[in-house]
């Protein structure tokens, strides 16, 4: 998509994004500038997963990620898009204050996207069952 | 400085300048008796004296650059920040800025007074000349001080400015997990921008899972209040805490149904108590009354 522009995304691309299973949960790290490339990479490869393992939910951690831009932001939303219609929830963990603020000025609140503010209490929500959830913060009730 | 023959100098200006630079003495003492004087220097009449022959210079610097109408003239620096002092201690005595104008106004007489005396002897268009060159003299003389003033007032509104950006946003801890931002006055978009910020910054540096907005010192809300509110709770919610909007006051509650605007999923309830209580509860916090033995927070 990028690739005839040059910036930020157009380094060489890292490939894929290593998807760690902890049982149930699917566990992925974001770090840094990502390329738009492996994030469309990272959507099919989760897709993947998910559909071969049965997980049940799947937990991002953007901590490490300090600029978003729409591009990434749409993938996210769409991350949660498929993984609810495969039965299983996505768990946003650890946006940064301006990455949060930026998002929001875009006009994108990622509705259907759950958030976390660390890693422990993602795994406590998904672990959960529904009734639960209003004591971890579940901040979208699931469909 | 050369001596200029009796009545028939060069240009005006240097005419004024030599009358300035001669007369300096006079004026300043005149000055001195003048009420702006009067009442800025109080301790002594000497010191007044001076102040009035170190503005007299000035103005003679002036007329020598040949730059009588220009504000911004190379003389009145020196002068400056006396004439500010001067100005802001007018104003502190309650004086308008048209009272300080009309003070201001009053020392014009006493120098053109002078200098008319100086000019028996010469031509009378000429005499006429060096008056009105005296005349624009002490009017941008005025224009200075008020200029100097004037922006004095705005370096003191942009400061406090400032401050209130930063002491009207506190983020207080009210329990392990739990922050709230009282917010007082109206919300502008700098300033909203400025709670957004301060509030996802306590967020993550908190761990807080709950934030509470408190708008009981907002006087009052719109859309664009809403929409800011709105904004920060979407903020806050993508990083994973859930914010409360309290201390929405009746007729608050009333104008926001009636101009339609709607706060969505955003949880609000009517104070900060009922908001901490509420948010305790879904903590799985109880408070518990040691005399009743009963739970308090609902």
């Amino acid at each position: 998509m990028s690739e005839a522009f040059p910036g930020p995304h157009t380094g060489p691309a890292t490939g894929h994004v290593p998807v760690l299973r902890l049982g149930e949960v699917l566990l992925v790290t974001l770090q840094g500038d990502l390329h738009d490339s492996t994030a469309q990479q990272l959507q099919q490869d989760l897709a993947e997963t998910i559909s071969r393992s049965g997980a049940t939910g799947v937990i991002i951690d953007i901590s490490g990620v300090e600029i978003v831009d729409s591009f990434l932001g749409r993938v996210l939303a769409e991350i949660a898009g498929q993984t609810e219609l495969l039965a299983a929830r996505t768990v946003v963990v650890g946006m940064r204050p301006a990455v949060a603020i930026t998002l929001v000025e875009l006009g994108l609140s990622l509705p259907g996207v759950h958030t976390a503010l660390s890693t422990e209490v993602a795994m406590e929500l998904l672990t959960r069952h529904a009734p639960s959830s209003r004591f971890g913060g579940l901040r979208q009730e699931s469909p | 400085m050369p001596e200029q023959a009796e009545g028939t100098a060069g240009s005006p200006t240097d005419e004024v300048r030599d009358f300035l630079r001669r007369r300096r003495e006079q004026i300043a003492q005149r000055w001195a008796d003048e009420p702006l004087f009067r009442a800025v220097f109080t301790v002594s009449r000497d010191e007044a004296v001076e102040a009035g022959k170190a503005v007299v210079d000035a103005l003679a610097q002036v007329a020598d650059a040949a730059r009588v109408e220009d504000p911004d003239a190379a003389g009145f620096t020196t002068v400056r920040e006396q004439l500010a002092r001067m100005g802001a201690a007018r104003s502190r005595a309650g004086l308008s800025t048209a009272q300080v104008s009309s003070e201001l106004a009053a020392l014009r007489p006493p120098v053109e007074n002078l200098l008319v005396a100086d000019l028996p002897d010469s031509p009378a268009d000429h005499a006429r000349d060096c008056v009105t060159t005296l005349s624009v003299l002490m009017g941008t003389l005025r224009v200075v001080v008020m200029q100097t003033a004037l922006s004095e007032g705005q370096a003191l509104i942009d400061r406090q400015r400032l401050q209130l950006l930063e002491v009207a946003t506190p983020v207080i801890k009210l329990w392990d997990g739990i922050v709230a931002v009282p917010l007082i006055g109206t919300l502008d978009s700098a300033r909203s921008q400025v709670v957004m910020e301060t509030l996802l910054e306590s967020i993550v540096e908190q761990q807080a899972r709950y934030a509470i907005l408190d708008i009981t010192g907002v006087p009052t809300v719109d859309s664009l209040v809403a929409q800011h509110l709105m904004k920060t709770v979407a903020a806050a919610r993508l990083m994973g805490a859930e914010c409360i909007v309290s201390g929405i006051r009746p007729a608050i509650a009333q104008t926001m149904v009636h101009l339609g605007l709607d706060l969505g999923t955003v949880v609000t309830r009517a104070s900060l108590a009922d908001a901490l209580g509420y948010v305790l509860h879904q903590l799985g916090v109880g408070i518990v009354n040691p005399v009743a033995n009963g739970p308090v927070a609902r």
